[in-house]
Protein backbone atom coordinates (compact mmCIF):
# COMPACT_ATOMS: atom_id res chain seq x y z
CA UNK A 1 0.00 0.00 0.00
CA UNK A 2 2.78 2.55 0.64
CA UNK A 3 4.84 1.33 -2.12
CA UNK A 4 1.52 2.29 -4.70
CA UNK A 5 0.60 5.21 -2.62
CA UNK A 6 4.48 6.54 -3.11
CA UNK A 7 4.39 5.44 -6.85
CA UNK A 8 0.73 7.67 -7.11
CA UNK A 9 2.09 10.68 -5.25
CA UNK A 10 5.03 10.66 -7.49
CA UNK A 11 3.27 10.68 -10.67
CA UNK A 12 0.77 13.17 -9.89
CA UNK A 13 3.04 15.04 -8.77
CA UNK A 14 4.88 15.18 -11.71
CA UNK A 15 2.44 15.46 -13.71
CA UNK A 16 2.04 18.92 -11.99
CA UNK A 17 5.72 19.79 -12.40
CA UNK A 18 5.61 19.37 -15.67
CA UNK A 19 2.50 21.31 -16.45
CA UNK A 20 3.09 24.25 -13.91
CA UNK A 21 -0.86 24.48 -13.30
CA UNK A 22 -0.05 24.82 -9.82
CA UNK A 23 2.83 27.67 -10.38
CA UNK A 24 1.09 29.68 -13.07
CA UNK A 25 -2.52 28.80 -12.58
CA UNK A 26 -3.46 28.40 -8.75
CA UNK A 27 -1.33 30.01 -6.69
CA UNK A 28 -1.97 33.29 -9.23
CA UNK A 29 -5.80 32.51 -8.72
CA UNK A 30 -5.10 31.97 -4.42
CA UNK A 31 -3.33 35.07 -4.68
CA UNK A 32 -6.04 37.08 -6.59
CA UNK A 33 -8.67 35.84 -4.04
CA UNK A 34 -6.64 37.33 -1.31
CA UNK A 35 -6.08 40.95 -2.53
CA UNK A 36 -10.11 40.67 -3.25
CA UNK A 37 -10.75 39.20 -0.20
CA UNK A 38 -8.92 42.97 1.34
CA UNK A 39 -10.51 44.89 -1.24
CA UNK A 40 -13.87 43.26 -0.35
CA UNK A 41 -13.05 44.71 3.37
CA UNK A 42 -12.27 47.96 2.78
CA UNK A 43 -8.60 49.36 3.72
CA UNK A 44 -9.72 50.26 7.35
CA UNK A 45 -10.56 46.51 8.07
CA UNK A 46 -8.22 45.01 5.71
CA UNK A 47 -5.44 45.42 7.94
CA UNK A 48 -7.13 44.17 11.08
CA UNK A 49 -5.62 40.54 12.04
CA UNK A 50 -9.07 39.80 13.17
CA UNK A 51 -10.05 38.93 9.31
CA UNK A 52 -6.72 37.58 8.11
CA UNK A 53 -7.46 33.90 9.81
CA UNK A 54 -10.93 33.13 8.03
CA UNK A 55 -10.20 34.94 4.68
CA UNK A 56 -6.93 32.77 4.50
CA UNK A 57 -9.08 29.53 5.03
CA UNK A 58 -11.62 30.49 2.62
CA UNK A 59 -9.04 31.16 -0.13
CA UNK A 60 -7.51 27.88 0.51
CA UNK A 61 -11.01 26.20 0.29
CA UNK A 62 -11.60 28.11 -3.01
CA UNK A 63 -7.89 27.06 -3.80
CA UNK A 64 -8.57 23.05 -2.94
CA UNK A 65 -11.58 23.23 -4.54
CA UNK A 66 -9.71 23.80 -7.91
CA UNK A 67 -6.62 21.17 -6.95
CA UNK A 68 -9.15 18.70 -6.28
CA UNK A 69 -10.83 19.18 -10.15
CA UNK A 70 -7.11 19.00 -10.97
CA UNK A 71 -6.66 16.25 -9.37
CA UNK A 72 -9.33 13.43 -10.82
CA UNK A 73 -8.50 15.74 -14.29
CA UNK A 74 -5.21 13.73 -14.60
CA UNK A 75 -6.93 10.63 -14.46
CA UNK A 76 -9.24 11.28 -17.08
CA UNK A 77 -6.53 10.54 -19.80
CA UNK A 78 -7.50 8.15 -22.17
CA UNK A 79 -6.05 4.97 -21.58
CA UNK A 80 -5.22 5.70 -17.47
CA UNK A 81 -8.38 4.37 -15.52
CA UNK A 82 -8.19 1.03 -17.73
CA UNK A 83 -3.95 1.14 -16.55
CA UNK A 84 -4.26 1.07 -13.18
CA UNK A 85 -7.12 -1.51 -12.86
CA UNK A 86 -4.80 -3.96 -15.27
CA UNK A 87 -1.62 -2.86 -13.38
CA UNK A 88 -4.17 -4.51 -10.28
CA UNK A 89 -2.94 -1.24 -7.61
CA UNK A 90 -4.21 -1.81 -4.56
CA UNK A 91 -6.98 1.68 -4.34
CA UNK A 92 -6.27 2.35 -0.23
CA UNK A 93 -2.67 2.44 -2.15
CA UNK A 94 -3.84 5.16 -4.69
CA UNK A 95 -6.17 7.23 -2.53
CA UNK A 96 -3.18 7.95 -0.31
CA UNK A 97 -1.44 8.48 -2.75
CA UNK A 98 -3.82 10.97 -4.31
CA UNK A 99 -4.49 12.46 -1.19
CA UNK A 100 -0.43 13.12 -0.21
CA UNK A 101 0.06 14.66 -3.81
CA UNK A 102 -3.03 16.73 -3.00
CA UNK A 103 -1.37 17.82 0.30
CA UNK A 104 2.11 18.80 -1.07
CA UNK A 105 0.07 20.66 -3.67
CA UNK A 106 -2.04 22.31 -0.65
CA UNK A 107 0.95 22.72 1.48
CA UNK A 108 3.06 24.65 -0.92
CA UNK A 109 -0.04 27.24 -1.59
CA UNK A 110 -0.64 27.54 1.92
CA UNK A 111 2.82 28.55 2.37
CA UNK A 112 2.73 31.79 -0.27
CA UNK A 113 -0.47 32.52 0.78
CA UNK A 114 0.36 32.89 4.40
CA UNK A 115 3.35 35.16 3.25
CA UNK A 116 0.45 36.38 1.40
CA UNK A 117 -1.93 37.17 4.47
CA UNK A 118 0.87 37.87 6.89
CA UNK A 119 2.38 41.16 3.68
CA UNK A 120 -1.86 41.65 2.92
CA UNK A 121 -3.49 41.15 5.51
CA UNK A 122 -1.34 42.47 7.97
CA UNK A 123 -1.29 38.87 9.52
CA UNK A 124 1.23 38.95 12.75
CA UNK A 125 3.89 37.29 11.64
CA UNK A 126 5.08 35.09 14.86
CA UNK A 127 1.44 33.99 15.40
CA UNK A 128 1.65 32.83 11.97
CA UNK A 129 4.78 30.76 12.40
CA UNK A 130 2.79 29.41 15.99
CA UNK A 131 -0.44 28.51 13.59
CA UNK A 132 1.58 26.48 10.93
CA UNK A 133 1.53 23.27 12.19
CA UNK A 134 -2.30 23.23 12.64
CA UNK A 135 -2.40 24.86 8.88
CA UNK A 136 -0.01 21.76 7.66
CA UNK A 137 -2.77 19.36 9.76
CA UNK A 138 -5.81 20.74 8.66
CA UNK A 139 -4.42 21.24 5.04
CA UNK A 140 -3.64 17.70 4.98
CA UNK A 141 -7.08 16.56 6.01
CA UNK A 142 -8.44 19.00 3.32
CA UNK A 143 -6.58 16.81 0.92
CA UNK A 144 -7.89 13.47 2.37
CA UNK A 145 -11.64 14.78 2.30
CA UNK A 146 -10.72 16.44 -1.50
CA UNK A 147 -9.69 13.47 -2.43
CA UNK A 148 -12.42 11.17 -1.49
CA UNK A 149 -14.91 13.59 -3.01
CA UNK A 150 -12.97 14.42 -5.93
CA UNK A 151 -13.59 10.62 -6.46
CA UNK A 152 -17.48 10.45 -5.99
CA UNK A 153 -18.01 13.59 -8.41
CA UNK A 154 -15.10 12.27 -11.20
CA UNK A 155 -16.14 11.97 -14.95
CA UNK A 156 -19.81 12.91 -14.92
CA UNK A 157 -20.95 15.98 -17.26
CA UNK A 158 -21.20 18.19 -14.13
CA UNK A 159 -18.43 16.98 -12.00
CA UNK A 160 -17.26 20.82 -11.61
CA UNK A 161 -20.07 22.51 -10.31
CA UNK A 162 -20.98 18.84 -7.87
CA UNK A 163 -18.04 19.40 -5.84
CA UNK A 164 -18.27 22.24 -4.39
CA UNK A 165 -21.57 21.81 -3.33
CA UNK A 166 -20.76 18.15 -1.82
CA UNK A 167 -17.58 19.09 -0.47
CA UNK A 168 -17.95 22.75 0.99
CA UNK A 169 -20.52 21.86 3.88
CA UNK A 170 -17.79 18.71 4.60
CA UNK A 171 -14.81 21.05 4.71
CA UNK A 172 -16.87 23.56 7.00
CA UNK A 173 -15.78 21.84 10.33
CA UNK A 174 -12.13 22.12 9.16
CA UNK A 175 -12.17 25.51 8.32
CA UNK A 176 -14.12 26.40 12.18
CA UNK A 177 -11.47 24.66 13.35
CA UNK A 178 -8.72 25.62 11.42
CA UNK A 179 -9.53 29.74 11.64
CA UNK A 180 -10.16 29.21 15.30
CA UNK A 181 -6.84 27.48 15.90
CA UNK A 182 -5.08 30.07 13.74
CA UNK A 183 -7.12 32.87 15.23
CA UNK A 184 -6.43 31.36 18.46
CA UNK A 185 -2.37 30.91 17.36
CA UNK A 186 -2.19 34.60 16.91
CA UNK A 187 -4.01 36.09 19.80
CA UNK A 188 -2.31 33.23 22.69
CA UNK A 189 -5.64 31.05 23.17
CA UNK A 190 -5.92 27.48 23.84
CA UNK A 191 -4.92 25.74 21.21
CA UNK A 192 -5.60 22.15 22.17
CA UNK A 193 -8.89 21.93 21.85
CA UNK A 194 -9.08 22.98 17.97
CA UNK A 195 -5.91 20.82 17.38
CA UNK A 196 -7.79 18.04 18.74
CA UNK A 197 -10.79 18.48 15.78
CA UNK A 198 -8.21 18.40 13.05
CA UNK A 199 -6.23 15.67 13.80
CA UNK A 200 -9.51 13.23 14.42
CA UNK A 201 -11.09 14.82 11.20
CA UNK A 202 -7.28 13.96 9.36
CA UNK A 203 -7.55 10.51 11.32
CA UNK A 204 -11.12 9.55 9.91
CA UNK A 205 -11.07 10.83 6.34
CA UNK A 206 -7.92 8.91 5.87
CA UNK A 207 -9.68 5.89 7.58
CA UNK A 208 -12.58 6.62 5.07
CA UNK A 209 -11.01 6.80 2.15
CA UNK A 210 -8.28 3.79 2.97
CA UNK A 211 -12.48 1.88 3.47
CA UNK A 212 -13.94 3.25 0.32
CA UNK A 213 -11.97 4.56 -2.01
CA UNK A 214 -12.15 1.16 -3.77
CA UNK A 215 -15.88 1.21 -3.84
CA UNK A 216 -15.58 4.36 -5.81
CA UNK A 217 -13.55 2.74 -7.97
CA UNK A 218 -14.98 -0.71 -8.65
CA UNK B 1 -48.53 -11.79 5.76
CA UNK B 2 -51.59 -11.61 7.16
CA UNK B 3 -49.96 -9.32 10.38
CA UNK B 4 -47.63 -7.29 8.29
CA UNK B 5 -50.61 -6.15 5.83
CA UNK B 6 -52.39 -5.16 9.18
CA UNK B 7 -49.51 -3.21 10.88
CA UNK B 8 -48.77 -1.43 7.36
CA UNK B 9 -52.64 -0.85 6.83
CA UNK B 10 -53.04 -0.17 10.93
CA UNK B 11 -49.60 2.56 10.67
CA UNK B 12 -51.71 5.37 8.67
CA UNK B 13 -54.72 5.55 11.19
CA UNK B 14 -52.20 5.39 14.77
CA UNK B 15 -49.49 7.59 13.22
CA UNK B 16 -52.69 10.60 12.93
CA UNK B 17 -54.16 9.83 16.60
CA UNK B 18 -50.89 9.79 18.33
CA UNK B 19 -50.29 13.52 16.35
CA UNK B 20 -53.95 14.43 16.89
CA UNK B 21 -53.24 13.28 20.67
CA UNK B 22 -49.99 15.68 20.39
CA UNK B 23 -51.59 18.89 19.39
CA UNK B 24 -54.49 18.56 21.90
CA UNK B 25 -52.09 17.67 24.85
CA UNK B 26 -49.80 20.18 23.85
CA UNK B 27 -51.78 23.26 23.04
CA UNK B 28 -55.16 22.37 26.26
CA UNK B 29 -53.94 19.75 28.67
CA UNK B 30 -50.13 20.82 29.33
CA UNK B 31 -49.60 23.88 31.48
CA UNK B 32 -47.44 26.80 30.54
CA UNK B 33 -44.20 27.33 30.98
CA UNK B 34 -43.37 29.88 33.89
CA UNK B 35 -40.47 31.29 32.38
CA UNK B 36 -41.09 30.84 28.56
CA UNK B 37 -45.33 31.00 28.91
CA UNK B 38 -46.92 29.17 25.93
CA UNK B 39 -43.80 29.13 24.00
CA UNK B 40 -42.87 26.65 25.66
CA UNK B 41 -45.47 24.14 23.02
CA UNK B 42 -42.69 24.21 20.37
CA UNK B 43 -41.15 21.57 22.60
CA UNK B 44 -44.10 18.99 21.43
CA UNK B 45 -42.86 19.82 17.71
CA UNK B 46 -39.39 20.56 17.42
CA UNK B 47 -37.36 18.02 19.33
CA UNK B 48 -39.43 15.20 17.90
CA UNK B 49 -39.16 16.51 14.12
CA UNK B 50 -35.38 17.26 14.91
CA UNK B 51 -35.15 13.62 16.34
CA UNK B 52 -36.61 12.04 13.03
CA UNK B 53 -34.65 14.92 11.13
CA UNK B 54 -31.02 13.73 12.46
CA UNK B 55 -31.26 10.09 14.03
CA UNK B 56 -34.42 8.14 12.61
CA UNK B 57 -34.36 9.17 8.61
CA UNK B 58 -30.99 10.13 8.08
CA UNK B 59 -30.02 7.29 10.76
CA UNK B 60 -32.14 4.88 8.24
CA UNK B 61 -30.16 6.73 4.85
CA UNK B 62 -27.26 5.88 6.45
CA UNK B 63 -27.66 2.03 7.26
CA UNK B 64 -29.31 1.71 4.12
CA UNK B 65 -25.77 2.99 2.40
CA UNK B 66 -24.04 0.76 4.73
CA UNK B 67 -25.66 -2.17 3.54
CA UNK B 68 -25.62 -1.21 0.07
CA UNK B 69 -21.70 -1.30 0.32
CA UNK B 70 -21.19 -4.94 2.14
CA UNK B 71 -21.93 -7.02 -0.33
CA UNK B 72 -23.61 -9.43 1.78
CA UNK B 73 -26.60 -7.01 1.43
CA UNK B 74 -26.19 -5.38 -1.24
CA UNK B 75 -29.69 -4.38 -3.56
CA UNK B 76 -31.69 -1.92 -5.04
CA UNK B 77 -34.19 -2.19 -2.76
CA UNK B 78 -31.90 -1.03 0.09
CA UNK B 79 -30.12 1.76 -1.85
CA UNK B 80 -33.86 2.79 -3.07
CA UNK B 81 -34.68 2.98 1.05
CA UNK B 82 -31.32 5.04 1.13
CA UNK B 83 -32.54 7.42 -1.25
CA UNK B 84 -36.01 7.42 -0.01
CA UNK B 85 -35.29 8.41 3.93
CA UNK B 86 -32.82 10.52 2.40
CA UNK B 87 -35.37 12.92 0.75
CA UNK B 88 -37.69 12.73 3.80
CA UNK B 89 -34.72 14.04 6.24
CA UNK B 90 -34.16 16.74 3.86
CA UNK B 91 -38.43 17.90 4.80
CA UNK B 92 -37.62 17.20 8.48
CA UNK B 93 -34.29 18.97 8.08
CA UNK B 94 -36.41 22.30 7.20
CA UNK B 95 -38.99 21.88 9.49
CA UNK B 96 -36.65 21.41 12.38
CA UNK B 97 -35.16 24.62 11.11
CA UNK B 98 -37.84 26.50 10.50
CA UNK B 99 -39.92 25.23 13.93
CA UNK B 100 -36.44 26.16 15.56
CA UNK B 101 -36.37 29.51 14.14
CA UNK B 102 -40.01 30.15 15.26
CA UNK B 103 -38.79 29.03 18.57
CA UNK B 104 -35.75 31.37 18.17
CA UNK B 105 -37.16 35.18 17.47
CA UNK B 106 -39.37 35.46 20.62
CA UNK B 107 -36.48 33.92 22.67
CA UNK B 108 -33.29 35.11 21.19
CA UNK B 109 -34.51 37.87 19.48
CA UNK B 110 -33.47 36.71 15.90
CA UNK B 111 -34.86 34.14 13.15
CA UNK B 112 -31.23 32.87 12.79
CA UNK B 113 -28.02 33.31 14.80
CA UNK B 114 -24.94 31.68 14.33
CA UNK B 115 -24.61 28.91 16.75
CA UNK B 116 -23.22 26.14 16.71
CA UNK B 117 -26.49 23.26 16.69
CA UNK B 118 -28.26 25.52 13.99
CA UNK B 119 -25.13 26.27 11.81
CA UNK B 120 -23.82 22.23 11.80
CA UNK B 121 -28.01 21.35 11.13
CA UNK B 122 -27.95 23.29 8.44
CA UNK B 123 -24.95 22.32 7.16
CA UNK B 124 -26.40 18.56 7.10
CA UNK B 125 -29.47 20.31 5.39
CA UNK B 126 -27.01 21.22 2.44
CA UNK B 127 -25.25 17.67 2.74
CA UNK B 128 -28.87 15.84 2.32
CA UNK B 129 -29.93 18.24 -0.52
CA UNK B 130 -26.12 16.95 -1.94
CA UNK B 131 -26.86 13.75 -1.78
CA UNK B 132 -30.14 14.00 -3.96
CA UNK B 133 -27.88 16.68 -6.28
CA UNK B 134 -25.58 13.18 -6.69
CA UNK B 135 -27.71 11.43 -7.18
CA UNK B 136 -29.40 12.92 -10.35
CA UNK B 137 -25.81 13.54 -11.80
CA UNK B 138 -25.14 9.91 -12.35
CA UNK B 139 -27.39 7.86 -14.68
CA UNK B 140 -26.26 4.65 -14.32
CA UNK B 141 -28.21 3.14 -11.33
CA UNK B 142 -24.79 0.73 -9.97
CA UNK B 143 -22.51 3.63 -10.11
CA UNK B 144 -25.06 6.08 -8.29
CA UNK B 145 -26.32 3.54 -5.70
CA UNK B 146 -22.60 3.12 -4.63
CA UNK B 147 -21.89 6.80 -4.98
CA UNK B 148 -24.50 8.16 -3.09
CA UNK B 149 -23.74 5.17 -0.19
CA UNK B 150 -20.40 6.38 -0.05
CA UNK B 151 -21.42 10.06 0.44
CA UNK B 152 -24.21 9.10 2.60
CA UNK B 153 -21.85 7.37 5.39
CA UNK B 154 -19.18 10.90 4.93
CA UNK B 155 -22.61 12.79 5.71
CA UNK B 156 -22.96 10.67 8.94
CA UNK B 157 -20.32 12.31 10.02
CA UNK B 158 -21.72 15.36 10.98
CA UNK B 159 -24.86 13.89 12.94
CA UNK B 160 -22.76 13.24 16.05
CA UNK B 161 -21.11 16.78 15.83
CA UNK B 162 -24.59 18.01 15.81
CA UNK B 163 -25.38 15.62 18.84
CA UNK B 164 -22.83 17.22 21.00
CA UNK B 165 -22.49 20.30 19.42
CA UNK B 166 -24.51 21.96 22.38
CA UNK B 167 -22.07 20.35 24.94
CA UNK B 168 -19.09 21.28 22.94
CA UNK B 169 -19.62 24.68 22.02
CA UNK B 170 -22.22 25.97 24.82
CA UNK B 171 -23.66 28.44 22.36
CA UNK B 172 -27.08 29.71 22.59
CA UNK B 173 -29.16 26.69 21.94
CA UNK B 174 -30.13 25.12 25.01
CA UNK B 175 -29.01 21.94 26.38
CA UNK B 176 -30.74 18.24 25.91
CA UNK B 177 -33.75 18.47 26.76
CA UNK B 178 -34.81 15.14 27.86
CA UNK B 179 -31.59 13.95 29.21
CA UNK B 180 -28.41 15.60 30.45
CA UNK B 181 -24.91 14.96 30.07
CA UNK B 182 -25.56 13.29 33.96
CA UNK B 183 -28.22 11.22 32.24
CA UNK B 184 -30.68 13.31 34.35
CA UNK B 185 -34.38 13.57 33.23
CA UNK B 186 -35.28 17.14 32.51
CA UNK B 187 -38.81 16.54 32.05
CA UNK B 188 -41.54 15.42 34.14
CA UNK B 189 -45.47 14.27 34.36
CA UNK B 190 -48.21 15.61 31.68
CA UNK B 191 -45.21 17.11 29.48
CA UNK B 192 -42.86 14.50 29.57
CA UNK B 193 -45.91 11.98 28.29
CA UNK B 194 -46.64 14.44 25.86
CA UNK B 195 -43.40 14.94 24.53
CA UNK B 196 -42.90 10.94 24.40
CA UNK B 197 -46.46 10.82 22.40
CA UNK B 198 -45.06 13.40 20.45
CA UNK B 199 -42.10 11.38 19.49
CA UNK B 200 -43.60 8.16 18.91
CA UNK B 201 -45.84 9.89 16.66
CA UNK B 202 -43.25 11.73 14.40
CA UNK B 203 -41.69 8.58 14.23
CA UNK B 204 -44.26 6.72 12.56
CA UNK B 205 -45.34 9.27 10.57
CA UNK B 206 -41.40 9.08 8.91
CA UNK B 207 -42.16 5.25 8.32
CA UNK B 208 -45.55 6.14 7.06
CA UNK B 209 -44.01 8.95 4.69
CA UNK B 210 -41.01 6.36 3.98
CA UNK B 211 -43.42 3.95 2.97
CA UNK B 212 -45.45 5.91 0.78
CA UNK B 213 -41.83 7.54 -1.03
CA UNK B 214 -40.50 3.75 -1.56
CA UNK B 215 -43.75 2.45 -2.90
CA UNK B 216 -44.04 5.89 -5.70
CA UNK B 217 -40.15 5.11 -6.60
CA UNK B 218 -40.93 1.58 -7.29
CA UNK B 219 -43.59 2.77 -9.79
CA UNK B 220 -41.51 5.62 -11.40
CA UNK B 221 -38.60 2.83 -11.92
CA UNK B 222 -41.40 0.32 -13.46
CA UNK B 223 -42.69 3.14 -15.81
CA UNK B 224 -39.39 4.89 -16.68
CA UNK B 225 -38.31 1.22 -17.28
CA UNK B 226 -41.56 0.09 -19.63
CA UNK B 227 -40.87 3.42 -21.54
CA UNK B 228 -37.38 2.07 -22.22
CA UNK B 229 -38.50 -1.12 -23.19
CA UNK B 230 -41.56 0.48 -25.88
CA UNK B 231 -38.47 2.92 -27.06
CA UNK B 232 -36.30 -0.15 -27.84
CA UNK B 233 -39.22 -1.88 -29.31
CA UNK B 234 -40.46 1.21 -31.64
CA UNK B 235 -36.43 1.34 -32.68
CA UNK B 236 -36.46 -2.64 -33.21
CA UNK B 237 -40.11 -2.23 -35.64
CA UNK B 238 -38.26 1.14 -37.30
CA UNK B 239 -35.25 -1.28 -38.25
CA UNK B 240 -37.43 -4.06 -39.35
CA UNK B 241 -39.31 -1.67 -42.13
CA UNK B 242 -36.06 -0.42 -43.29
Amino acid sequence: MIRTSLLVAGKDLRIEVRSRVLLWQVVPFGVIALLLCGLALGPAHAGSSSAGPGLYYLVMLLVTLLMINRSHVVERAPGTKSSIATLGLDPAGVFLGKSLALAVELWLTGLVLLAGAVLVLHTGLHGALIALPSIVVTLGALAAAGTLYGALTAGGETSATLLPVLALPAFAPLLIAGERSFYDALHGGELLGWWVIVVVALVAYVAMGILLYGVLDE
Amino acid sequence: MMAKQLLSRLLGPVTLVLLALTIWLGLWVTPQDKIQGNLVRLVYVHPSVAWVALYVSFGTATIASVLYLWKRTRSMVVDRVAYCAMEVSVVFIALTLITGSIWGRPSWGVWWAWDARLTSTAILGVLALGYLALRRANDDPLLRARRSAVFAILAAINVPIIHFSVDWWKTLHQGATVFGPDRSIKIHGLMALTLFISFIGFTMLFFWILRARYRLEVRREMASNVTLDEALEARRREGALQ
